[in-house]
């Protein structure tokens, strides 16, 4: 067990380390941010004191090799852009994608379970035909003509609910939260639906596949032989059976939805990382960059390596192979 | 007292304070200030903020002339030509009670041209900025420069004593890291005070009940919130569903939708800013282009014919849908040096240009390839897309090659495009700015935007001369003939002069300034 742990984290450092220096290789490719930094009136004499500054003028190796000594100690630099340490600003963004990361999570899992049920419960019906239709739309349409479109129905022609920002925020601690303040709940719907709309479409597809499996089970046919009622096949039963591959894929989108949340926040001017990192490209901003793909490369292969040490303890067979090798 | 009663207190003055007329100006554009420091940053949003909150000694009007600000007059020295003297607004404050003085303006403009500043190339002519009494400031340069105020007009003034009380006299510099304190706090003379800041969220400002042109001017907007909204779309939304009362860069497919809203205007005016191509017409050979051995582009006939094969009225109408004015000259009007016959020369002229393509003995044309950014001026990639139809019809083939402006501006630095489009604006108001930038050959100092190779030692020397020619009627006609030889060797294909377009509430009453740059002391609200 001990020796497969450490196994597996070696190969995760492995990992990071590895994004890291492809992430680094790229760099250049985005572009130069010393025109950013400097003014329309610079010289070429400023142009080459600033990028030997930045150490710009070094191989991306190097580079990466001073990104990485800063970020052993805590230290990933400072913003090209904002002039403040990259820190800082990523902790002051954290909380607003967090947030909006939990609201369509939990929109998504809450709304996608019962609308799977719903669908495969009522197979036939016209509502079930409706939602599986409608469904369809939203594993197609591109998340940024979503977010549009809502803020066109929503915001400009019912005018019910803000098309931008967070609203009021309220700071516990060092956490700014949307939570307790009416603007701050409004704002966070339409984003909300927009990022969950296609894990809820993926989340209810598989809940309504596989609780159909599940339906013809023998044991389902059984249970209805001794005469239970359709309550509590359908929910006791048959949910229960279904929700261990859901877990599995939502435990992965939970990760996606806070890493790909960048467009969501593009579109409604959402003031987290994913609207920061859209920034941090636009402007060539290599620290900001290099600290979100690091922030996010971490996130995931933690994600996997908690995984792959469940499936360690549930399943005996992944133990009886490794002592054998 | 209890908490309560507290409260109740707290309320009532804040509705005594609101009970006055008062206006909040939402106030929304894709970009938001880099920093408050004044002097780190020359960009649009961030002058563009500072200019609420901070003043510089002369500024300029709507209409571009340079008129008083913290300075009430300035002229050269009668004694010294090198000299300029300024004259101070007396009675003046900062946001924080202290009086604005002499000694601030030297400090401000010292501060200025230290290396981490971004305006230090601005005041690079300047050798001492002295102060002989308290509401005097000489600035002396290196020989006489007749348009130094010009330079000033984004020079913004900062208190010396709370600069060095919060140790903030050394510029923000960015790859410095410590997190300083100018760069997010703010103590000017300007008509709004900094409430709150959250960088790319949100900027508080409220009125000062202490400026110095409370008379003088509107004054009429008492509260801004500014928020940055980067996508176009939702910034045009949140205009239509008002939830923001003012928005820059409206998107050229959205203006016909906002100006027709009911309660919402569009206003426009010229922008400080011409689109051109440059060209690569001092190499020996193109990298880019199937002509072995020669440059087509080094062949002035080339070079016009390129020109005459631009339908600039079709970019106008169909590209722009009419937001645009096409030019003849890469000089926007309002610039000394700018003239209407040259602005107006440029024609198309199809047959002329094979012509012109055959005598230089290109006949059947050649390829090239063109190097457009797609994120940085209005519809630029489509321009450069229409552009490419049209110069195949005197048989250039030209493979457009867009970029978003980080990886495309680098190309022209670096000289490794031969045929690119670009943009400039002249904070200056005045063509030397231009020719240093565009005309002179690419150096150390001069030229660091000119992508054309182009060197003509003859040339330069009358740029370099301009900067210390004191009699404005012949430093006019000098800049006449440098205009001459720029428009004879079709140094650059200009293309159009941008529009700027504000949307805004009806009841909100502005100009639109040409800098893109809104004044909101101006601004009336009915």
């Amino acid at each position: 067990m001990f020796a497969y742990i450490v196994r597996r984290m070696f190969q995760s450092v492995i990992v990071l380390l590895v994004v890291g220096l492809v992430a680094f290789s790229m760099f250049r490719f985005v572009g130069d941010p010393i025109d950013n930094m400097l003014g329309q009136e610079r010289t070429q004499a400023d142009i080459d004191r600033l990028r030997t500054e930045l150490g710009l003028d070094q191989p991306f190796v190097l580079q990466y090799a001073k990104f990485l000594k800063g970020a052993a100690q805590g230290n990933f630099g400072v913003s090209y852009r904002q002039g403040r340490p990259v820190s800082t600003i990523l902790l002051e963004r954290a909380p607003a994608t967090l947030e909006l990361a939990f609201v369509s999570g939990f929109l998504a899992i809450t709304m996608g379970i019962a609308l799977g049920v719903f669908t495969a419960i009522r197979r036939q019906g016209m509502a079930a035909n409706v939602i599986m239709t409608v469904s369809l739309i939203g594993v197609s349409l591109p998340t940024f003509l979503i977010g549009i479109l809502l803020i066109y129905i929503f915001s400009v022609e019912l005018d019910l609910l803000p098309s931008f920002g967070r609203g009021e925020t309220v700071m516990i601690g060092k956490w700014s939260t949307g939570f307790l303040t009416t603007s701050g709940l409004k704002a966070l719907i339409l984003p909300a639906i927009t990022l969950g709309l296609y894990q809820m479409t993926l989340i209810m597809r598989l809940v309504r596949s596989e609780m159909l499996e599940v339906l013809r089970a023998d044991y389902v046919r059984f249970a209805r032989a001794r005469g239970l009622s359709d309550r509590v096949i359908n929910f006791r039963h048959a949910l229960k059976n279904t929700l261990v591959p859901v877990i599995t894929i939502t435990g992965l989108q939970l990760g996606s939805i806070i890493a790909f949340a960048i467009i969501t926040e593009t579109v409604f001017q959402w003031p987290g990382v994913g609207l920061l990192f859209i920034n941090a490209i636009q402007f060539v901003d290599i620290p900001v960059m290099a600290a979100y793909l690091m922030l996010i490369s971490v996130m995931f292969v933690t994600i996997n390596l908690v995984v792959d040490l469940l499936y360690y303890a549930i399943d005996p067979r992944l133990r009886v192979d490794a002592r054998a090798t | 007292m209890s908490f309560k009663t507290l409260m109740l207190a707290a309320s009532a003055t804040a509705m005594i304070a609101a009970g006055a007329s008062a206006e909040t100006l939402r106030w929304a554009r894709a970009g938001d200030a880099l920093t408050l420091d004044p002097h780190a940053q020359n960009e649009g949003p961030t002058s563009a903020m500072a200019h609420q909150i901070m003043e510089t000694l002369v500024m300029r009007d709507h209409s571009g002339a340079l008129v008083p600000s913290l300075a009430t007059e300035w002229a050269p020295s009668e004694e010294n030509p090198n000299v300029w003297v300024f004259k101070l607004r007396e009675g003046v404050t900062f946001h924080d009670g202290a009086e604005f003085d002499s000694e601030d303006v030297v400090f401000s403009l010292n501060r200025a041209m230290t290396p981490d500043s971004d305006y230090k190339e601005l005041l690079a002519s300047v050798k001492e900025v002295r102060a002989p009494d308290k509401y005097t400031v000489e600035i002396e340069t290196d020989g006489p420069n007749p348009i130094m105020p010009n330079n000033l007009t984004n020079m913004f003034m900062m208190d010396k004593d709370w600069a060095e009380a919060n140790n903030a006299v050394k510029v923000q510099d960015y790859e410095g890291g410590e997190d300083t304190f100018a760069a997010k706090n703010a103590n000017g003379t300007g008509p709004y005070k900094l409430v709150s800041r959250e960088p790319d969220v949100k900027t508080v400002l409220a009125a000062n009940e202490n400026y110095w042109g409370k008379d003088e001017f509107p004054l009429q907007v008492t509260e801004i919130i500014y928020t940055p909204i980067q996508n176009a779309a939702t910034r045009v939304a949140a205009l239509l569903s008002g939830e923001v009362d003012f928005i820059q860069d409206v998107p050229v497919q959205d203006l016909a939708r906002v100006a027709g809203t009911d309660g919402l205007d569009v206003r426009t005016a010229p922008q400080n800013r011409v689109i051109f191509f440059g060209m690569n017409m001092g190499d020996a050979d193109l990298s880019s282009d199937n002509v072995d051995g020669k440059n087509p582009l080094a062949d002035v006939r080339v070079r016009q014919a390129m020109s005459k094969a631009i339908n600039r009225d079709a970019i106008q109408q169909v590209v722009m849908r009419g937001q645009s004015a096409p030019a003849g000259m890469i000089s926007p009007p309002f610039v000394n040096g700018w003239d209407a016959d040259m602005d107006a020369s440029s024609s198309t002229d199809i047959e002329g240009a094979k012509a012109l393509m055959a005598e230089a003995g290109y006949p059947d044309g050649f390829s090239l390839t063109l190097n457009c950014p797609n994120d940085r001026y209005i519809n630029d990639e489509a321009i450069c897309q229409a552009a490419v139809g049209m110069l195949a019809q005197i048989g250039i083939t030209v493979n457009l090659d867009a970029k978003p402006k980080a990886q495309h501006f680098p190309l022209i630095n670096n000289l490794e495009t031969d045929f690119y489009m670009l943009g400039w604006g002249v904070p200056t108001y005045d063509s030397e700015y231009i020719f240093n930038f565009l005309v002179h050959s690419k150096g150390e100092k001069y030229g660091s935007w000119n992508g054309t190779r182009y060197s003509n030692p003859e040339l330069d020397a009358k740029i370099v001369a301009l900067a210390s020619e004191t009699d404005l009627p012949a430093r006019d006609q000098q800049i006449g003939d440098i205009w001459q030889v720029v428009q004879d060797e079709q140094l650059y294909i200009p293309i159009h002069h941008q529009v700027l377009n504000w949307g805004m509430k009806s009841g909100v009453g502005t100009i639109v300034e040409p800098e893109d740059s809104p004044k909101i002391k101006y601004f009336e609200m009915n």
